[in-house]
């Protein structure tokens, strides 16, 4: 409750948007080009005010909360190429405190949503129309993935032998033998090798590491990739890659080229 | 860990917030002194940035009010409270202007704790490390309250902001001032229950005006809480209830009164044609 070390002017409108944005840009594998940002409720009425805008902009270039740069954000979004578009809207009965990221990085896209709940902490509850819970306390596997008998527990499995220690687990699917994502929070990022052999299990379609972002540090800092592909080498079964649901394009590769 | 829990320590009530953070491990133990002793660094660091300055926050209603102060005759020749004041303003104007802060609890009450502890810490002529384990009990005592209650301005009203972060401020000053475990949570607990009912409303929703004359007055009431505390005097009412009666205060607040710029200051004549003007 001493802390985090952050930028001004307001720890829920601009250390928490940065940090539900930090999120967002790690959910694609390259950085984004174009977002579409919906802010609601007290973000729709003070976003200027509290630099929220300015915030997220930051977290969409990879910039920690106690970035000094997020003040010059534009300039800095201008300069790496990304475009933004502001609009509000009311997304419901959400906390007062929510942003929908909607992000293009060229070949692929995402949809996000989350609350900046106070004193900087967040929880991410949507990704690509699937409930997920991310609160960036730990690190956080995301796994896309048809709602068949026995998928959690090869993650589970996965995880479990690369010593992760699970903090939570959620898990939602959309309808009965769907599409279903789960949202698993660790202690820390899952080896590498871990996540390469979690893209070869059948029906996982999609999924992506998002860093811890509580700490205050770049999450560039603390991993070496901003994400996972989904890349079967040459000569590997094919698995077949469905089209994400949400904003992606149908037949377009989840997992980027 | 709750302030009862706090209170009960049978040492100083910093060194059971730190066991209760880390447990026996004495590695995680030196990595949260040395993370406290660099936000100690952050919040020195804003106090002097803050000082130095009179640059406009973005809308130009606040930036000049700490070196005002600091640079103004000490009228009441009262050198801790002129200290206590412009420490406060010095951060909370440096975050209006988008500078780097340690938010404490949130960064709208950000220079409440280091306007008081810091302020004190100078006024006393004390070496910074004897501020860490302070910080440590602000920080578990900012975990009591928040587990019992959102800390925000747009669920509690800034009663739950700069009434949390009162509260810290007046323990760490407490244990600074050598206060034991239980005159340091009385300290809090006096500082909250002097809190309660305060309404969020910024004008024109930007965290200044009455945000950075209000870290002002709330570090010199964390310090009062301090120096009652320090003599002995108690709350009458068990530390943790006053913070169900601030919890539940902030639920009867409309919403009006959390943080939407629509009540209080924000709603006067002059409060709307501000936000007028700075929304076009």
């Amino acid at each position: 409750m001493v802390g985090p070390v952050m930028v001004g002017p307001s720890s829920s409108h601009t250390a928490g948007a940065c940090r539900l944005a930090l999120l967002a840009r790690h959910a694609l594998l390259t950085p984004p080009r174009h977002a579409r940002v919906t802010l609601h409720g007290s973000f729709a009425k003070t976003a200027h005010g509290h630099g929220t805008d300015l915030a997220l902009t930051g977290g969409l270039l990879g910039f920690a909360p106690d970035d000094e740069r997020i003040k010059d954000a534009f300039e800095h979004a201008r300069a790496a190429g990304l475009e933004l578009d502001f609009e509000t809207a009311d997304l419901g009965d959400v906390h007062p405190n929510t942003v929908r990221l909607r992000l293009d990085a060229g070949d692929e896209r995402v949809d996000v949503t989350g609350s900046s709940v106070g004193g900087g902490v967040v929880r991410l509850f949507n990704v690509n129309g699937f409930e997920v819970n991310v609160t960036g306390a730990y690190h956080t596997l995301l796994v896309l993935h048809d709602d068949k008998p026995g998928v959690i527990a090869r993650v589970a499995r996965v995880i479990a032998d690369d010593e992760g220690n699970v903090a939570t687990l959620h898990s939602a699917r959309r309808k009965r033998g769907g599409e279903a994502m789960m949202s698993i929070e660790i202690d820390r990022r899952l080896a590498q090798y871990a996540l390469d052999y979690l893209t070869f299990v059948p029906y996982i379609h999609w999924l992506r590491m998002l860093p811890e972002v509580m700490s205050g540090t770049a999450p560039e800092d603390q991993i070496e990739a901003a994400g996972v592909p989904v890349r079967p080498p040459a000569g590997a079964p094919a698995i077949p890659a469905p089209a994400m649901p949400g904003p992606a394009a149908p037949g377009e590769e989840p997992g980027g080229p | 860990m709750t302030l009862a829990e706090l209170a009960a320590a049978p040492g100083k009530a910093s060194e059971a917030a730190l066991v209760d953070e880390v447990g026996g491990d004495p590695a995680e133990r030196e990595r949260l002194l040395a993370l406290m002793r660099d936000r100690v660094r952050e919040m020195r660091d804003s106090v002097a940035r803050g000082l130095a300055t009179s640059a406009p926050s973005r809308t130009g209603m606040v930036g000049w009010n700490a070196k005002q102060l600091w640079e103004a005759e000490d009228a009441l020749a009262s050198p801790l409270l002129k200290r206590v004041q412009a420490y406060a303003m010095a951060v909370n104007e440096e975050n209006a202007r988008m500078g780097r802060i340690v938010a404490a609890p949130t960064a709208g009450s950000a220079g409440t704790l280091p306007g008081a502890l810091l302020g004190v810490a100078d006024h006393l002529h004390l070496e910074d490390d004897a501020l860490v384990m302070p910080l440590i009990l602000a920080a578990g005592v900012g975990d009591a309250i928040q587990a019992k209650m959102f800390i925000a301005g747009s669920s509690g009203g800034c009663q739950a902001e700069i009434g949390a972060s009162a509260a810290m401020a007046a323990a760490a000053v407490t244990e600074l001032l050598g206060g034991n475990a239980r005159a340091c949570i009385h300290a809090a607990a006096m500082a909250l229950m002097n809190t309660i009912g305060l309404v969020c409303d910024p004008v024109g929703g930007y965290v200044e005006v009455p945000c950075v004359s209000r870290n002002a007055f709330y570090s010199v009431h964390a310090v009062s809480a301090a120096q009652l505390a320090v003599a002995g005097l108690e709350s009458v009412i068990p530390p943790d209830e006053v913070v169900q009666a601030m919890a539940s205060v902030g639920r009867l607040l409309p919403p009006e009164l959390r943080e939407t710029g629509e009540g209080g200051i924000a709603a006067t004549e002059t409060g709307r044609r501000i936000a007028l003007k700075m929304a076009r």
